[in-house]
């Protein structure tokens, strides 16, 4: 029992940041049907700039702020500058340059920051709550990434249902050529779709470098297992992505603590093609009537 | 006054690699007028339509909108100039609302900045619920106010046809550019349509693109006929259904 609680708060811990990964991919995927791979890279930079603030005396915080807002800035940079000019090309061309942007973003990192391992503070306590006699596997830092991830779902529900702007991004998701029709500026809303994609992966990065250690390439697992959760709910809607990744959180979890942490990776590419062999447009893919 | 002049294209030509699509095409709309394009599959219509909202940029030729020439015209301008335009296949945001879909059509007349909508500033919630109300008129307008909360891909093609022109009206347009507003429509319904066009010119200029003569013959003041890109009669109603080069061109179909 005791063990089955410990992996399933881990798992809902893990599963809360696969979700926010899960949730920048989404993003863009919806606006522009690239898979960015480069925003697994794009999130490191941006936990670098915080560490470079935090390690120079500034609080946890403002390290906090400044990646977010580095990534906000990113994103939109790697928008209206890179994927722009591929505007009208096969969309294969985007997904080539996001691969080519992940190897340059990793080169520059390392040349800036250096390859080696560095430790990441957290602003919380990374030790169990006790409860009487026992400690359970939830930490505060564990509570702040949850309460995080659900907040930024919040946000974005509040954005896309609820203003006049997050109704002119949905539009120029779903039909850009009508969307311009009807005055909106559609370049626009797609550069603002990348720098939030931007900012909930640079969120991702900072929960997962919390009380951890930082490297180049410390994300790269991350975009394996934030893109799995994508297809799990179907990479075309932001509340699948959040629950595709608490499903493979939980998942993983269980496999890595009743079975082996070392199948968690195989185990999540067989979530993955157990999913597109079974429901290839995610779990949560409504029934499309057939056309006769 | 020159406001008065309405839409004008003159000498447009476009080519698509070798082909002519549209050939010296010349044309007028007046203010509170309907115009009528019509000719047989092929004939450049929607070409023609794809330049005056700026998809298409012509090879030759001018656009003046109310006296003022519209250089290189990008699509999302066209809103802003008081211009809508309807597509064949609708195009409507399947996963919104009806609601929804209309208020992106009223976003012309959003007055507060982006950066205050993003941040959902006080002044922009008045603004939105000003929005809304136009849109729910709109709504009224068309008969389908009773659908306005429901996701428009539940709905039958004859309201979706509603919404989109309810969509494309929201922004308050002084020219509207129908797309074949009649097709899919039963007789009854495609009477509703002319009705409504007939209301609509008392606040807009309308040239639409029709396949079914009787809606055309009934609504449009004027008709130009379009044959492998070339206009090839102009004129009224009476005029063109016994023009010689139409009922060549149509040779076979029944006009009106």
């Amino acid at each position: 029992m005791q063990q089955l609680i410990t992996t399933v708060l881990t798992g809902l811990t893990l599963g809360a940041v696969y979700a926010a990964f899960a949730l920048a991919l989404v993003l863009i995927w919806r606006a522009t049907r690239i898979v960015n791979f480069a925003q697994a890279p794009m999130a490191m930079i941006t936990t670098y700039i915080a560490l470079v603030l935090i390690d120079a005396g500034m609080s946890y915080w403002v390290g906090f702020a400044a990646a977010l807002v580095s990534g906000l800035v990113l994103g939109a940079l790697v928008e209206r500058f890179v994927i722009r000019h591929l505007t009208g090309k096969s969309e294969i061309n985007a997904v080539i340059l996001t691969l080519g942007l992940f190897i340059v973003i990793h080169a520059l990192a390392a040349l800036i920051f250096g390859a080696r391992y560095r430790s990441f503070p957290a602003p919380f306590g990374l030790r169990g709550f006790q409860v009487g006699d026992t400690t359970i596997a939830l930490t505060g830092f564990g509570v702040f990434t949850i309460l995080s991830v659900v907040g930024v779902m919040v946000l974005l529900v509040l954005l896309f249902r609820g203003t006049d702007v997050g109704l002119r991004m949905r539009a120029s998701a779903f039909n850009q050529e009508m969307a311009r029709l009807l005055g909106v500026r559609v370049g626009r809303m797609l550069t603002l779709g990348w720098a939030l994609a931007a900012v909930v992966g640079s969120l991702s990065g900072l929960l997962i470098a919390g009380g951890g250690l930082v490297h180049p390439s410390y994300m790269d697992g991350v975009v394996v297992y934030g893109f799995v959760a994508a297809v799990l709910g179907g990479l075309d809607s932001p509340p699948g992505a959040v629950a595709g990744g608490v499903i493979l959180g939980l998942s993983l979890s269980l496999v890595s603590g009743y079975v082996g942490s070392e199948l968690v990776p195989l185990a999540s590419l067989v979530i993955l093609m157990a999913v597109l062999l079974v429901r290839p447009g995610g779990l949560f893919a409504q029934v499309r009537e057939r056309r006769v | 006054m020159a406001a008065e002049t309405g839409f004008e294209m003159s000498g447009v030509t476009v080519t698509f690699g070798g082909l002519v699509a549209l050939s010296d095409v010349s044309l007028a709309v007046g203010p509170n007028q309907v115009l009528g394009v019509i000719g047989p599959n092929g004939a450049g219509k929607t070409t023609l339509f794809n330049v005056a909202c700026g998809f298409v940029r012509p090879d030759e030729g001018r656009l003046r909108w109310r006296g003022t020439e519209l250089r290189a015209l990008r699509p999302h301008q066209l809103a802003g100039h008081g211009i809508a335009r309807t597509l064949q296949d609708l195009g409507l945001f399947d996963r919104m609302t009806v609601l929804e879909n209309v208020l992106v059509g009223a976003t012309r007349h959003a007055r507060t900045s982006f950066w205050s909508g993003l941040f959902a500033l006080p002044r922009h919630g008045r603004d939105e619920r000003a929005l809304t109300e136009r849109a729910m008129a709109m709504l009224d307008e068309l008969g389908i106010a009773d659908v306005a909360r429901r996701p428009v891909a539940s709905l039958p093609y004859p309201v979706r046809k509603r919404v989109a022109l309810a969509r494309a009206l929201a922004g308050d347009p002084d020219l509207l550019l129908l797309d074949e507003p009649a097709s899919g429509l039963s007789n009854d319904e495609m009477a509703e349509i002319g009705e409504l066009i007939g209301r609509l010119t008392a606040r807009m200029s309308v040239m639409l693109v029709e396949h079914h003569m009787d809606l055309v013959m009934s609504v449009c003041h004027d008709i130009v006929v379009l044959d492998f890109g070339k206009v090839i009669a102009r004129g009224g109603p009476d005029e063109i259904r016994e023009h010689p080069a139409v009922l060549d061109a149509y040779l076979g179909e029944d006009v009106g």
